[in-house]
């Protein structure tokens, strides 16, 4: 017999020690698990905590710091004034433009995404996940620049909405739209509109992830409990679905919310030139050299985040995680 | 008596796939009623074509007398007890067990006292405020019987409902599940793979196999006179004998069957019977089993612990009252 065979020299109980600076090194690792937890988090803590932490520090601490008028110089001496620059009716106006184009922004991102992910964690199975995931990851692969640039050309005058609401006879309804005031313009390529559509196909991956995956972790049998229990299919949404994804739509939320807080790019590009926050940032600090503006500017959007999370969490969106 | 379940050629396909093929059923009014079977039989989708969850293929059903085909699950007043239970993770187990009233649009004072009844009759009061994250399984199990008591079910459907608990909760479990039924006269439609749990508890049990019914009867009728050969092996593991061997004890050439405690051992030397090997034995506690060799024939034979029992590959000799050996409808 084989088992006999190789039991013809006895094995010993215990094995030696592996040779050599690894055999030494896994040793220790496994009698000390926290000194390899230790090696594995210092590097990334290390950034986090010098770079990401230390550079919001010094911005925090610019925001406190005032410009003198005439010299253009930074007064480095303590003072509030910056931030009670930021009230002043023009900032006011930037500050209220951009949160109310991230909300809407939000929404709407919540409410497409809703039924993709709802799709892809329900129904879709092997060949149709892939192309899921494909064609929710696909734009992100692509430049962000490049993207923005083609938006503008669908949007353009001459662009192929235009034609295409030409030829469906619906062009009444586009020139209808523009010719409203804040949302309209002379096209959609310099309008509001056309912001708020740009920003929401750019976000929208972030928001369609989280949901799916909050979808995911709902076992199919809830919704049927709900449905045994006399619940119409709208009163399931309402009570089991929505409650159970919304940790997922509120962590897709902090993305759409706070890079639509953030972004100066887009709105650059597409729309009125009405400025948001991130214009203002980037002119305060570059033309302007109002670096403490610019901090100013910057803590906004934090602070807003800040309430953001902190209502998210009283309204109980991370209960059931 | 009124039927409150009536299946009529009914069957269930997923594509190749017969799940429920051309099943008669008829579930009376008040009745505790068993679905057994091995995994993949049936039984479950037969189940959630009461539940409304699948539809029939072919065939109809009907919930006492009115036909349920392409009415969805909110629209049948029956309830399941789901395998896992299934409580919402978001709700406190109170929350739970009046969702069914909160649907129905039953205001909230009410409802909360309905579900508080509920919950005092499956014997935890008091237990609304926690998440079914915080409690132990049997008592998940408990809120989510609760949970569908509440809505007075004309039918309480209950998949495999003790699967997940331990022996001594399951026994425990049965016995109130069965006075529980008795008490309210509910109907209860149960699925279980398990045969005593199906036999201590069902008024009347259904065998399942390859999405047909096998056999329809009281747990004795099952037990004592199973009419194929799969009944009688899966149910209690009778002894199956093949035609041949009968004959020679019956004379009659037929499949029968036989229960490992209708068989006597007795040593080789003496009297007449059939000769057998002992080839192993399994101590079971009250009683151990016997696995012996009859000239190839593998049979099974139970005995009172404590018995003198022979030495394992000792030649034996079985006997039987021929009372005992029940003859089948399969045929030969």
């Amino acid at each position: 017999m084989t088992l006999t065979a190789t039991q013809a020299k006895p094995a010993p109980a215990l094995l030696p020690r592996a040779g050599g600076v690894r055999g030494a090194l896994s040793d220790l690792f496994w009698r000390r698990p926290k000194l390899l937890l230790l090696l594995m988090l210092l590097p990334p803590v290390l950034w986090l905590g010098i770079v990401y932490v230390g550079s919001l520090l010094a911005l925090l601490l610019q925001s406190f710091f005032s410009i003198d008028e005439f010299s253009g110089l930074i007064n480095r001496q303590f003072t509030l004034k910056t931030y009670g620059d930021l009230l002043q009716a023009a900032n006011l106006d930037i500050i209220l433009r951009t949160v109310t184009m991230a909300a809407l922004v939000t929404l709407a991102s919540a409410i497409i995404a809703f039924p993709i992910a709802y799709y892809a964690a329900r129904y879709a199975r092997g060949r149709w996940k892939a192309l899921f995931y494909l064609g929710v990851m696909l734009p992100l692969w692509s430049s962000y620049l490049v993207k923005i640039y083609a938006w503008k050309l669908i949007l353009a005058k001459e662009g192929i909405l235009t034609w295409l609401l030409a030829k469906l006879h619906l062009l009444w309804l586009l020139d209808g739209w523009l010719s409203l005031p804040i949302v309209g313009g002379n096209s959609l390529s310099v309008s509001s509109t056309g912001t708020f559509i740009v920003f929401v196909y750019v976000w929208l991956p972030f928001m369609i992830l989280p949901v799916q995956a909050a979808l995911e972790r709902v076992p199919g049998n809830l919704v049927e409990a709900s449905s045994d229990l006399g619940a119409s299919p709208g009163q399931t949404f309402r009570n089991v679905l929505f409650p159970l994804a919304l940790p997922g739509i509120v962590a897709g939320s902090i993305f759409t919310f706070s890079l639509t807080l953030g972004d100066y790019i887009i709105p650059q590009i597409i729309g009125t030139s009405r400025l948001f926050i991130g214009q203002a940032v980037y002119s305060q600090q570059g033309t302007a050299g109002n670096i403490p503006l610019a901090a100013a500017f910057t803590v906004v959007p934090i602070v807003i985040m800040g309430f953001y999370l902190w209502g998210a969490k009283r309204m109980g969106a991370f209960d059931a995680l | 008596m009124t039927s409150a379940v009536s299946f009529q050629k009914v069957s269930r396909h997923f594509g190749s796939v017969r799940a429920v093929d051309m099943v008669d059923l008829d579930i009376v009014s008040g009745e505790f009623f068993a679905m057994l079977g091995p995994s993949g039989s049936g039984k479950t989708t037969c189940l959630r074509l009461i539940a409304g969850f699948e539809q029939p293929t072919s065939g109809s059903i009907s919930i006492f007398g009115e036909r349920a085909e392409g009415v969805p699950p909110y629209r049948r007043n029956v309830n399941t007890v789901f395998q896992d239970y299934a409580l919402f993770p978001h709700l406190n187990v109170l929350d739970n067990v009046a969702y069914g009233l909160m649907v129905k649009g039953v205001g909230k004072p009410e409802r909360q006292k309905a579900a508080e009844e509920a919950l005092s009759l499956v014997r935890l009061p008091g237990y609304g405020a926690r998440r079914p994250g915080q409690l132990s399984g049997g008592q998940r199990q408990r809120v989510a019987l609760a949970r569908a008591l509440v809505n007075q079910p004309k039918v309480l459907l209950l998949d495999e409902p003790l699967g997940a608990l331990d022996l001594k909760l399951r026994e425990n479990m049965q016995e109130e599940l069965k006075s529980l039924q008795k008490a309210l006269g509910i109907t209860f439609v149960f699925v279980t793979h398990d045969q005593g749990e199906a036999l201590s508890m069902a008024d009347r049990v259904a065998v399942f196999n390859d999405g047909k019914v096998m056999q329809i009867g009281t747990p004795e009728d099952i037990y004592q006179r199973p009419k194929t050969r799969f009944v009688a092996d899966f149910v209690g593991s009778s002894n199956v004998l093949p035609p041949e061997f009968v004959q020679r004890y019956s004379g009659q050439h037929r499949w029968a069957s036989l229960r490992p405690e209708s068989i006597r051992i007795g040593r080789a030397a003496k009297g007449d019977g059939v000769a057998a090997r002992l080839v192993s034995t399994n101590y079971l506690g009250a009683t151990t089993r016997l696995a012996l060799d009859a000239d190839g024939l593998r049979l099974h034979a139970i005995v009172p612990a404590g018995a003198t029992l022979p030495k394992e590959g000792e030649a034996v000799v079985l006997t039987f009252n021929r009372e005992h050996l029940h003859l089948m409808d399969e045929p030969a």
